[in-house]
């Protein structure tokens, strides 16, 4: 995998209305764009709108070119890292959150001791959320429920 | 106790910081110190060495006293921001525990709860200058006619508030693991499954009670750096093992002294001060701890010297074994190894995630450290020692 990633590497958020959720969209992204495609959540609700965590890698142009290509067929599409945010005020750097971060985007720097938060490598999956102890995490939804 | 080549007392010390001459170090730059030029020459150089810690404290809370408001009132129940406070003491008096949830908190019901509010909280909002809502109901007496009382009140609203913390700076502690098949939720954060994270507190080489391992400089009367302001020690804290299990450089092996703390709240910095949530165990409080440590001689400029790689700690099973109380040691790892990242359990790597904030406990050494350089700082004799052998 490590040598797929090589190139250009992005993390995004797919927000799929209902009457795109039903039809194959993203394997698209590799037949048609050349891109390898890492899904890291996905789910879709009661009223059939969808939502995917999706890791695309491949060259950069192909990749604006299949991005082009989703919000062309309806896709609402979200970095990642628009997603989620760290309250640089709140934060105390205690290293709880690195429990549970699965992407490793939580890590402890070992020189200075601090959480580094590294964006690109975030899934927006939300645990942070969930365990920080002092709410320095948030996870905008926004764009979850219309 | 034998001889010492170096000896220094308290006050001697303290007329250097009148003076603006003392030597202040934190417990980091002492290692170093200690290192090079022995311990003899570092406790002649330094004067004070400060440590710090910046962790959750379950064992801390608020004293205080809501005033009156005719008709007066003895008050046998009493809410801040719907968190319930104990309220027996004498009629307007009231303690506030960091660990009281929120009094329609959904609590576990929904497992992992999340603790969203609770008595830290209200401390922390407190600090911050945010207006509380009071709540406090009295059966009412001849004396004492009022049977309610609601109205939102500030920190400078009260006439006295006090942080009153029983168990304080525990000396050396457990890193928590889980052998379980599911994931748990403690008060040493989120431990997954079959070993995955080893959870671990105290700031290591830094924190207070491993730079005086037999608190010969530390206890009742001596004065600290807590939450932002100034504190106190005022004994042993509870759960105080005086007698602990001990390395060759006289460091406990397992978690045992503590002390009991107070200081005036209305001094306090929210910034060392925070409400804690831990999902799926409660509220807590981190609070700011400093004290320092009067180099009186070589051989506490030894203990001062103390690094990471001296001390160890015991790991500990929190899936089965902690919460059916059998006290089984799954391994001894050393701090520096937990800091590194990755430490060795049955023979399998597990990450290690700190709990206490090492770069916030750094701050407050420094902080401390300014304090005492600026001559603002004086150090204090103890009354009565807490005993630690």
């Amino acid at each position: 995998m490590q040598d797929i990633v090589k190139g250009f590497r992005k993390i995004v958020y797919l927000s799929f209305p209902p009457e795109v959720s039903g039809r194959p969209v993203v394997c698209n992204l590799t037949r048609l764009f050349d891109l390898s495609f890492n899904i890291l959540k996905a789910d879709i609700s009661p009223r059939h709108e969808g939502t995917m965590t999706l890791e695309v890698s491949g060259l950069e142009e192909s990749f604006h070119k299949g991005i082009g290509y989703l919000k062309e067929n309806g896709i609402r599409i979200t970095p990642v890292a628009h997603k989620i945010f760290r309250n640089e005020e709140s934060c105390i750097h205690c290293g709880m959150c690195t429990a549970m971060c699965p992407t490793d985007a939580l890590m402890l720097d070992p020189g200075t001791r601090l959480v580094i938060f590294d964006v690109d490598k975030c899934s927006a999956c939300g645990m942070c959320t969930r365990v920080c102890p002092v709410k320095a995490m948030t996870l905008d939804l926004k764009d979850d429920r219309n | 106790m034998g001889q010492h080549q170096v000896n220094k007392t308290i006050q001697e010390i303290n007329e250097r910081i009148r003076k603006g001459k003392a030597v202040v170090v934190n417990a980091q730059e002492m290692i170093e110190i200690v290192r090079r030029q022995g311990k003899v020459a570092a406790a002649r150089e330094v004067d004070v060495v400060t440590t710090g810690t910046f962790s959750p404290m379950c064992s801390s809370g608020l004293l205080f006293n809501i005033g009156q408001q005719p008709p007066v009132m003895k008050v046998s129940k009493l809410w801040l921001n719907n968190v319930p406070c104990y309220s027996g003491i004498a009629a307007v008096d009231a303690y506030l525990g960091c660990t009281e949830p929120s009094e329609d908190d959904p609590l576990n019901k929904v497992h992992p709860g999340r603790f969203v509010y609770g008595g830290g909280h209200v401390m922390e909002d407190l600090l911050r200058g945010k207006a509380v809502h009071l709540r406090a109901e009295a059966y009412g007496t001849d004396c004492y006619p009022r049977r309610e009382l609601d109205k939102d009140i500030t920190l400078a609203d009260l006439p006295s508030a006090v942080m009153l913390n029983p168990r304080n700076c525990y000396q050396n502690y457990n890193c928590a693991v889980n052998l379980t098949s599911r994931t748990i939720y403690t008060y040493m954060g989120p431990l997954k499954s079959n070993c995955s994270n080893a959870n671990f507190a105290t700031a290591g080489q830094i924190s207070p009670l491993f730079n005086d391992p037999f608190l010969k400089t530390i206890g009742l009367g001596t004065r600290i750096f807590l939450g932002g302001g100034i504190g106190y020690v005022i004994g042993a804290g509870t759960q105080h093992v005086s007698k602990p299990q001990r390395n060759e450089r006289g460091l406990p092996e397992n978690p045992s002294g503590t002390l009991m703390l107070k200081g005036d709240f209305k001094q306090m910095d929210a910034r060392y001060v925070r409400g804690q949530s831990l999902l799926g165990y409660g509220v807590s409080l981190a609070v700011g701890v400093g004290i320092p440590i009067p180099m009186l001689n070589e051989e506490m400029a030894h203990f001062t010297g103390v690094c990471d790689a001296d001390i160890t700690m015991p790991v500990k099973d929190y899936g089965y074994d902690y919460p059916n109380g059998i006290s089984r040691q799954l391994t001894r790892v050393t701090f520096e190894e937990l800091r590194s990242g990755e430490i060795t359990v049955n023979g399998k790597k597990t990450s290690t995630v700190p709990l206490t904030s090492y770069a916030m406990s750094l701050e407050v050494a420094d902080e401390l450290k300014k304090w005492i350089e600026r001559g603002e700082f004086m150090l204090t004799e103890k009354v009565e020692d807490i005993p630690s052998f």
